[in-house]
């Protein structure tokens, strides 16, 4: 494991060649800021409702990787005044999709903080968001000697067909996709990792209910107090060392968590689906796009009489999704 | 007693969140409360300078030599020694010394505080509780923290800290506590009078005293409540600030949103407020909590809400499987969210049962949840609770998940569904149900026999049907009759139970829904000719031992029973 891990940040190093800086503002890193790291791919239209969302919770600087777009997100992000921009032309696939190139720039800026890696799609709900910022979060999981935190994914849809009710720059994604699946969730052990692997949701009811196994993982720790030895392994479903992925109570007890709302099924998805069925650069060859590339055109709608609207993160907690363990 | 001198002072000690501390000293001061203010040596000298320049426009405000004061240590004490001594000398007026941190937040008017103090000159409040008496939370010591040596810092070397306690326990150690002495801990934040607190300062014995409490575990919450004891006329043995520990004994801090619990304490002061809790600090300190209208105390909903955080932490929500609760499989407690039924054998009795029992029960009754095309949900939905899929192949994925996914979506609805030995049975499943104790399974055996009685026994395709269901059903009534079992169950054969079906059936509907009158039996199926099949199945090598002793039709020879109607 440790070999694994030392291999794992080798190579974030190496990686970190392909990687040109854009815009460098991370002499405006102060100690105890919370950081944010993500790579992108065309996501200019999310881009404007990502930021804000994250500024309001408390994040104190962007650290972002643009992989070649065409459509202004790398000139929106360079202007923006708390965005460190890196661009890189390389391979997404082979830079086991983002995570060596933002290994590195975790190892090299995020010693010492709390990082937060999110995708642009993906939004940090956890116990009392809307009265406590991510500080009153970090600086408990301090004192509670935590140095991870968990937020399974909730993917999010919409009623009726995605192309139905388009997406404007700036809007709450989640006035869209304002569902998701409550209880179908699957989760099992994985001994090497000793994390836990979560399947399910909508993706694994309408796109893999014939081989649930490909079905996409939904497990994620996205906010780690950073060290130099740390590095994720996969996407950010694993880290190393292995301590970091102990994020549940094997005793009956619950621990708190939080959940990234995912608002991938807007009608961004569809030309998106279709580019990267040609470019393959996804996890397991795309495969998944594939499904969504079918699935959407033959069930327009994810929506089923059992979905549940979101309300707030109560109500997640409430449905047992996530939990306040005994931050009170 | 003068009211002049029924003044209320404030000593505070300080080490993090020096602006917070610096504001709520100035709304002491304001109020009338002299302030003496202890910094952490560990603060650096340009933030302790900045907080003096703060408070620099403050008369009633005096800072003091500082100590090193670590969790648990002496410092702390000795910190509050000089502090006390200090207020003592500079405020002769001052007839009650409250002692806070820099973390306190005043929950009542100053006004009512001091009046409510010089209605009790004579009152030291401070929790002190007998060491013999108690069973302190953190760490499992009591008594020892006072006749034990602590040489290792708890929280840092922790390890260290329980082997020095092991090795003095088997070398029965002892230290002997000072004469009059009786050991007593209590919060350490407490409120008492000048002449109590003149009397521990000035003792005779006070060095003896101190050479003792140096060496005991936490002293900041031994000295004063000892001392208090020994020199206090009266006692009121609780904190009249509001503080609440974790199971680590880490303080839970107040946030934003606890201000409408805050506003029904009991307390005049709350420990410990985030620092950036802006709405805490301006509805207290800015007078909006005496404009606000007056709410009823109610202590209780505190206390409930930190002890359910609590319980969620240790003992979770049952039958909840999730991200950050994952109980291994020896856990026995819990294991599902809600009692449940599992029915094998009487819908191959009565046709009609699952309908039957539905309107009887006034329940969603499942068919086969388990059956292997599709997930037989009750009317035939396609998905239910939850968005539980009814694919097949998603529910065999993890078939154990499904049903503790299905019981904890329909909590408070109890789930009643089929089983047989057609459906994809699965040892593990049958294991987890057989030990769970909100199972209820209630067995007929060899029943689903009957569904079989058209076909010929001595085919080769039908004799390994009848084998495999069989052997499945011995696997699960094995499990069930195991040791280990705890779910409730009810085992008869279909022989036994057709002596009495109707007594019987009342027993199964009796454990579902207990509150109800049994309606009468459903129409079971014909049994005419059973037993030739029964029969034939014997002579073709395969003889239908769960069935019980069911009696075999005296037909001589292999004849089709269908023609016998």
């Amino acid at each position: 494991m440790r070999a694994q891990r030392q291999i794992k940040l080798a190579r974030a190093l190496r990686k970190s060649l392909e990687l040109r800086r854009v815009r460098d503002r991370t002499r405006a890193i102060r100690p105890g800021m919370i950081l944010a790291f993500t790579t992108l791919r065309n996501e200019a239209v999310r881009l404007p409702y990502f930021l804000q969302y994250y500024r309001d919770l408390g994040v104190g600087h962007f650290l972002m990787v643009d992989n070649g777009s065409d459509d202004g997100s790398d000139t929106f992000l360079a202007e923006q005044p708390d965005v460190s921009l890196w661009s890189s032309g390389a391979s997404y696939r082979r830079s086991g999709f983002g995570v060596d190139w933002l290994n590195h720039l975790q190892w090299r800026y995020g010693a010492g903080h709390w990082t937060l890696v999110v995708d642009v799609d993906e939004f940090l709900v956890y116990p009392f968001c809307e009265s406590r910022p991510l500080q009153a979060l970090t600086g408990w999981l301090d004192e509670a000697g935590r140095r991870s935190f968990s937020a399974m994914l909730l993917d999010m849809y919409p009623k009726g067909p995605l192309t139905a009710q388009p997406y404007v720059a700036g809007q709450n994604p989640f006035e869209i996709a304002r569902f998701f699946d409550a209880g179908n969730l699957t989760i099992r052990r994985n001994p090497r990792y000793r994390n836990l692997w979560i399947q399910g949701g909508v993706r694994a009811r309408a796109f893999f209910a014939d081989r649930p196994h490909a079905a996409p993982a939904l497990n994620k720790t996205p906010l780690v107090r950073w060290t130099r030895k740390y590095a994720y392994v996969s996407s950010t479903h694993m880290l190393l060392p292995r301590g970091l992925n102990r994020v549940y109570d094997e005793g009956g007890g619950e621990l708190a968590s939080g959940v990234l709302l995912h608002a991938k099924f807007l009608d961004t998805l569809l030309p998106k689906a279709r580019e990267e069925i040609d470019r393959r650069e996804h996890y397991g060859g795309g495969r998944e796009y594939d499904a969504y590339g079918e699935g959407l055109e033959r069930a327009a709608d994810l929506w089923c009489p059992w979905s549940t609207e979101y309300i707030n993160w109560r109500q997640l907690e409430i449905l047992g999704l996530m939990s306040k363990g005994d931050w009170a | 007693m003068s009211a002049q001198n029924g003044r209320l002072g404030i000593v505070m000690l300080c080490h993090t969140a020096l602006e917070r501390a610096a504001q709520v000293a100035r709304f002491w001061a304001s109020a009338g409360c002299p302030v003496v203010i202890h910094l952490d040596r560990a603060v650096p000298a340009a933030e302790a300078a900045a907080l003096r320049r703060a408070l620099g426009d403050v008369d009633a405000v005096r800072f003091l030599q500082r100590h090193r004061c670590r969790w648990g240590s002496w410092g702390l004490v000795a910190a509050t020694q000089d502090a006390c001594a200090r207020m003592l000398r500079d405020f002769p007026q001052v007839g009650h010394v409250c002692l806070t941190s820099g973390a306190c937040l005043p929950l009542r008017p100053v006004a009512e505080m001091v009046a409510w103090l010089a209605a009790r000159p004579e009152t030291d409040f401070i929790e002190s509780v007998a060491v013999a008496d108690l069973a302190w939370t953190v760490g499992g010591l009591s008594d020892e923290r006072f006749t034990l040596w602590f040489p290792f810092d708890w929280r840092r070397q922790r390890w260290l800290f329980d082997r020095c306690v092991d090795v003095q326990r088997r070398l029965r150690i002892a230290r002997e506590v000072p004469r009059p002495l009786q050991p007593h801990l209590g919060s350490q934040w407490w409120c008492l009078t000048r002449a109590t607190l003149e009397a521990i300062l000035h003792d005779p014995k006070r060095r003896r005293y101190e050479r003792f409490f140096r060496h005991v575990w936490i002293p900041d919450e031994a000295y004063f409540q000892t001392l208090a004891r020994l020199h206090s006329a009266r006692i009121e043995s609780r904190s009249l600030t509001l503080s609440k520990f974790d199971r680590n004994g880490r303080p839970h801090l107040f946030y934003d949103d606890h201000l409408q619990l805050l506003r029904r304490s009991d307390c005049f002061l709350a420990r410990k407020i985030w620092p950036q809790a802006e709405r805490l600090y301006d509805f207290f300190l800015t007078g909006k909590a005496a404009q606000a209208t007056p709410v009823d105390p109610q202590p209780g909903r505190i206390q409930q809400h930190f002890a359910r955080a609590e319980r969620q932490r240790e003992h979770g929500r049952a039958g909840l499987y999730m991200q950050s609760r994952f109980p291994r499989d020896a856990l026995e407690r819990g294991r599902t969210a809600a009692p449940y039924s599992v029915l094998w054998g009487p819908s191959a009795l009565y046709p009609e049962f699952a309908r039957w029992l539905s309107d009887a029960a006034a329940l969603r009754v499942h068919g086969h949840l388990y059956a292997r095309d599709r997930v037989q949900f009750a009317d035939e939905a396609q998905v239910y609770n939850g968005a539980l899929s009814d694919s097949a192949a998603l529910r065999d994925y993890n078939p154990r998940m499904f049903l503790t996914n299905l019981i904890w979506n329909t909590r408070g609805e109890r789930q009643c569904f089929q089983y047989g030995p057609f459906d994809a049975t699965d040892g593990a499943l049958e294991c987890f149900i057989a030990t769970d104790p909100n199972a209820h399974v209630a067995v007929i055996s060899g029943a689903w026999a009957l569904g079989l009685a058209g076909l010929d026994p001595a085919q080769e395709a039908v004799r390994h049907q009848l084998a495999t269901a069989q052997k499945a059903e011995l696997a699960l009534i094995d499990r069930l009759r195991s040791p280990q079992a705890r779910a409730q169950v009810q085992i008869w054969s279909l022989a036994e139970y057709l002596e009495a079906p109707d007594e019987n059936l009342a027993q199964v509907f009796g454990m579902i829904a207990p509150l109800r009158r049994p309606p009468a039996s459903p129409v079971m199926v014909p049994l005419e000719g059973f037993g030739g099949f029964v029969a034939r199945a014997r002579d073709a090598g395969l003889p239908l031992v769960t069935l019980g002793d069911y009696p075999v039709d005296s037909v001589p020879g292999p004849v089709d029973w269908r023609a016998t109607e």
